[in-house]
């Protein structure tokens, strides 16, 4: 008998109830970046020499989104639900830390990889794209979805309030996905900027994600593969370690 | 083996700010539920009655003591304990994405429970809920709501049934249908705990109580024996004026109805002299059996005293 399995199908449905705000919503805003700056930037900018700015910069967005939407998942529903109140349902019941883990963060990875599906769907015929390791693209793209997911169990937990949701969200989340390289080739930066950008992360998803497509990178696939399953895991542990205590959620 | 069993369990929350002092919510509380048993716990607001619920139920923990299930300690051994507990919440939640069968459904699946509907069927027909089935939470009325939290706590047919002020705010009807549908479970031999303020409810519905003021057991007693022990009598009377000090301290008051106990027929003489003394007309005057608000009251007085002595 597998309940985490009703709660992992109970958290996607949830978001896919409302899926013009959880999967349109976002698939929509990337459209519009790659619209704009592609436009803005197609012919002032290449990358690796030979890379259009589009092609470049689409697998940089398709992963922003999968990040940024598996967190939103698991800290909105957490959020959402210990401030209604009927978190006490899923409190009630039998369901181990593990149980809550593998529901939360595997229904993060869904909505992760639905956006970012979406996204890609949407743009990817505005671009000449290549695919030279498709299993480092679904390798990283899972991890970091994962990561995040994990992430927005942390951050679910520990906010009281919405308003303490949105700053974790706006003021970390939010940069961190932005100055990782979605953008631009991190060689492009000054070199101070370039270092600081090798303690972020969400860097070397991007990165680690991109050489996937391109077969070329900032940095080795195997580095960021290192750096991102690190990273998971560390998170991994933080969330199932709250789960078990019950953190700020059994008094 | 007690249904439940619960320990010397205290409950101390640490100070909200600098120094303040820290709330002792219970304080070695110990008292078994047999299985069968229809259990009452009493008490006035804040006395531990939903802290001593949350620890059973695993929403808090106890600073020290245990709490047993069927023998499976609810800490140690949670996830034993909680199929075994089926616990109806006192706040009024729900998940506003879902209908009433979907959230009965979910609430199966936690406890590893599949197609449960006959199941999930015969809870909405008894608690009055088969036409919304298809409704959504957000569109059901506070009492519907009501009744969706006690289906959702017997989806998966727990053996101990809590239900903490179920009847709070909730209209004749519902409470009537409530209380045949649980005491006929507890005929088949569910365990229930229940907690109240309405004590009409308690008396007629519990076979045995225990009453909690701040943190403490100050009685655990069969119901019957708790009425009998009771001052014998009360003498029930309207009146328009203020009592006189002497009777105020020993009355219940409600608006024009007042309610003094009495042992004996001197007694009664006594207190009808001091009112024709104050210059009162008693009007609508009686002499009935003391109830359970009765006993209640007398116990929570008897141990306020007791604390201060």
């Amino acid at each position: 008998m597998n309940g985490w399995q009703t709660l992992f199908y109970k958290e996607v449905l949830r978001f896919w109830k409302v899926a013009f705000q959880t999967i349109a919503a976002p698939v929509l805003t990337s459209v519009l970046y790659m619209l704009i700056f592609g436009h803005v930037l197609e012919d002032h900018v290449k990358v690796y020499d030979q890379l259009p700015y589009t092609a470049f910069l689409l697998p940089g967005l398709v992963m922003m989104s999968v990040l940024q939407n598996a967190f939103a998942n698991s800290s909105s529903s957490l959020i959402q639900s210990k401030i209604m109140g009927n978190l006490v349902f899923v409190l009630l019941t039998p369901l181990s830390h593990w149980n809550w883990f593998v529901a939360y963060v595997g229904s993060s990875i869904v909505r992760g990889l639905a956006v970012g599906a979406g996204v890609f769907l949407m743009t990817g015929w505005m671009v000449h794209i290549q695919f030279a390791h498709p299993l480092w693209m679904a390798a990283f793209a899972f991890m970091g979805a994962a990561m995040l997911g994990a992430l927005g169990v942390v951050a679910g937990l520990w906010a009281e309030k919405f308003d303490q949701m949105a700053a974790f969200q706006n003021f970390i989340i939010m940069p961190m996905t932005f100055l990782s390289g979605v953008f631009y080739s991190i060689h492009s930066l000054p070199a101070f900027w370039q270092r600081l950008s090798h303690f972020n992360p969400f860097f070397y998803m991007i990165d680690g994600f991109r050489y996937g497509f391109f077969g070329q990178s900032d940095v080795s696939p195997w580095t960021s593969l290192a750096v991102v399953a690190t990273a998971l895991l560390l998170v991994s542990t933080i969330a199932l370690h709250l789960l078990r205590t019950g953190y700020k959620i059994r008094g | 083996m007690s249904a439940l069993s619960f320990q010397s369990v205290s409950k101390i929350y640490p100070p909200k700010s600098a120094g303040a002092q820290p709330l002792q919510a219970l304080d070695q509380v110990s008292l078994d539920v047999q299985e069968g048993e229809f259990f009452g716990l009493l008490g006035p607001n804040g006395a531990g009655k939903t802290t001593l619920i949350s620890i059973l139920a695993g929403l808090s923990r106890a600073s020290s003591g245990r709490v047993l299930v069927h023998g499976h300690d609810v800490q140690n051994d949670y996830a034993a304990a909680r199929r075994l507990l089926g616990v109806v919440p006192q706040e009024l939640v729900f998940d506003p994405f879902f209908s009433v069968r979907e959230a009965l459904r979910f609430q199966s699946g936690y406890f590893g429970i599949r197609r449960n509907d006959d199941w999930i069927d015969e809870l909405l027909d008894n608690l009055g809920l088969s036409d919304k089935a298809h409704a959504n939470m957000r569109q059901l009325s506070g009492g519907m709501r009501r009744r969706v939290l006690v289906a959702q706590a017997l989806v998966h047919k727990p053996r101990v049934i809590v239900l903490d002020e179920p009847t709070a705010g909730v209209d004749v009807e519902l409470r009537q249908t409530l209380w045949q549908f649980i005491a006929r479970l507890n005929k088949q031999g569910h365990t229930v705990l229940l907690t109240t303020h309405y004590l009409e409810e308690a008396e007629a519905l519990c076979g045995r109580i225990a009453m909690l003021k701040r943190g403490q057991v100050v009685a655990l007693e069969r119901t019957s024996e708790l009425l009998r022990t009771a001052s014998a009598q009360v003498l029930r009377l309207k009146l328009d004026g203020e009592l006189p000090p002497a009777l105020q301290a020993i009355a219940r008051v409600t608006g024009r109805i007042v309610q003094l106990p009495v042992h004996n027929a001197l007694e009664i003489e006594a207190h009808l002299a001091a009112i024709r003394a104050a210059a009162l007309v008693a009007e609508d005057v009686e002499i009935r059996q003391a109830d359970l608000e009765d006993v209640f009251l007398e116990v929570m007085n008897r141990s306020q005293s007791g604390a201060l002595s």
